[in-house]
């Protein structure tokens, strides 16, 4: 996956977590507790979206880097960077 | 005249009125429409599919589960937490309280349910079974959703009540039980609104259908609206229903204080158990329930106008519920008794709520509703005063006694009067 299809994936995960609110305005360079109303347990949520659509584990230390989209897709790079997007 | 009741001898502070009722049901998604379907004879009972069981017949509600929840509220919760904030919503908007001025810690919260966590427990089971029983890929929801509380701690977090939350796990006797809860509640002044009745959620899960249908107790019938035919010779089981119905509970010094309109004061209630059976029920402990209620409430049988009856429409479970019934009413000549599941099926732990909640209506318009697809009358169940088919007229209605039972062998009992 290509950056940019990652950072689609993680809208789309994002569209079921927040199903409330506009995706369309998120600013990747801010954090998304400052843009969307998410808990930890919304992050939890991430997390175990990746895991289930594409087997991505991300250890508990590493959550800090799921803070904003673009931290989240640089993290995710070169966990996601073989798999092809279905 | 209404007959006087031991209450009468109580303080205002320790008599306890409904001053709100909200609810959702397969035949209406608040109090006038549940009512009138229930005099236009409007059955709730739908074909309903579930994984792993297949088709089958249900009672469906369709509330609009957005009007009181956002979309994440929803996803983040239970679909008994969504019935449950519906009713308990409805309840506090129909009772007129100044909800912005009620002083939320001495609000609590008294849901009956009959199981709960049943629905969530079998979807993570189906969800890790694409995951070849990958544990790992369980919900870090699984459990905030399936504790006991969490039908009620659903509404307490929505509608931001601060005072005591829990449930009441009494199988299908817990819309009286939590009734009778808040009720207590109450009296010891732990509270001074109650949110109380009953949530069922229990048609989304297909453990019920599959282990009602392995215990020959899963109603069937060509047309839905037949299925659920409690006290007819041809009855062949239970229809499931989902459905909630909560009641804002005050002290009558309360409710007479803010000039609250009031639907009926609850003067009598009992709780037993036969201690016989998982499943059977036992017509001398039910009866010993009833009359339990009835001397509580310093009232003869004579006294009730409306019994409104816990039947399932099971073989032997009407009967049991007849038999009873004979030993306490047999003798009375102005009782009327009918049923609700018949309408909109078995709401489980919302059942005695619900059921509750379709009678009282009759202490303003003095009728009766029937008790529907009676076309023919087991012998067994042929109680005087039995109303079938087509609502009756009263002369009035005073009081209103309500049965609720469940398995593992317990009895409830409520008994309301006009105000």
């Amino acid at each position: 996956m290509s950056p940019a299809e990652i950072r689609d994936e993680i809208i789309d995960i994002l569209g079921d977590i927040a199903p409330d609110e506009n995706l369309d305005e998120l600013v990747d360079e801010v954090s998304f507790r400052d843009q969307l109303e998410l808990d930890s347990m919304d992050f939890l949520d991430i997390v175990m979206e990746l895991r289930k659509r594409h087997r991505v584990q991300i250890p508990e230390e590493d959550y800090g880097n799921l803070a904003s989209m673009q931290s989240t897709v640089t993290y995710l790079e070169p966990k996601m960077r073989d798999i092809v997007k279905a | 005249m209404i007959a006087p009741s031991r209450v009468d001898s109580l303080p205002d502070s320790q008599r306890i009125v409904i001053t709100g009722i909200g609810l959702t049901s397969p035949n209406g998604n608040d109090w006038p429409t549940y009512r009138q379907a229930l005099l236009e004879k409007q059955s709730g009972v739908k074909p309903y599919e579930i994984r792993y069981f297949g088709a089958t017949l249900a009672g469906v509600c369709d509330f609009d589960s957005l009007r009181y929840q956002s979309k994440k509220e929803i996803r983040r919760g239970t679909r008994a937490g969504s019935i449950g904030i519906y009713a308990a919503s409805e309840a506090v908007r129909h009772s007129g309280l100044d909800w912005d001025r009620v002083e939320r810690s001495r609000v609590g919260i008294y849901i009956g349910v009959t199981e709960h966590g049943n629905v969530e427990t079998e979807n993570e089971i189906y969800q890790i079974k694409g995951f070849d029983y990958d544990t790992s890929v369980w919900s870090h929801h699984h459990n905030p959703r399936t504790v006991a509380n969490n039908p009620a701690g659903e509404i307490a977090l929505n509608m931001g009540i601060t005072g005591p939350h829990y449930t009441i796990g009494a199988a299908c006797a817990a819309g009286n039980a939590g009734l009778i809860q808040g009720a207590q509640m109450l009296r010891l002044d732990e509270c001074d609104v109650a949110l109380a009745g009953g949530t069922s959620e229990s048609i989304h899960t297909f453990g019920i259908f599959a282990s009602f249908n392995s215990q020959n107790a899963l109603a069937s019938h060509d047309d839905p609206s037949k299925a659920s035919r409690p006290f007819d010779r041809d009855r062949n089981g239970i229809v499931v229903a989902e459905g909630s119905c909560i009641y804002v509970l005050e002290r009558f010094s309360d409710a007479k204080r803010r000039g609250a309109e009031i639907y009926g004061e609850l003067v009598g209630y009992a709780i037993n158990t036969d201690a016989t059976d998982f499943v059977l029920p036992n017509p001398q402990r039910q009866a010993e329930c009833v009359a339990l209620a009835l001397r509580r409430a310093g009232l003869e049988a004579d006294d009730i106008d409306i019994v409104s009856t816990h039947a399932t429409g099971t073989s032997s479970g009407d009967a049991q519920e007849c038999l009873a019934l004979r030993q306490v009413f047999g003798n009375c000549k102005s009782v009327r008794i009918n049923n609700t599941k018949s309408f909109i099926g078995h709401a489980m732990g919302a059942a005695g709520a619900l059921e509750l909640a379709g009678n009282l209506p009759s202490f303003t318009d003095g009728v009766v509703h029937p008790t529907i697809n009676v076309d023919h009358l087991d012998p067994e169940c042929d109680l005087p005063g039995l109303v079938t088919n087509e609502p009756v007229e009263m002369a009035g209605v005073d009081y209103i006694l309500n049965n609720s039972f469940g398995m593992l062998g317990i009895n409830s009992v409520v008994i309301i009067r006009r105000v």
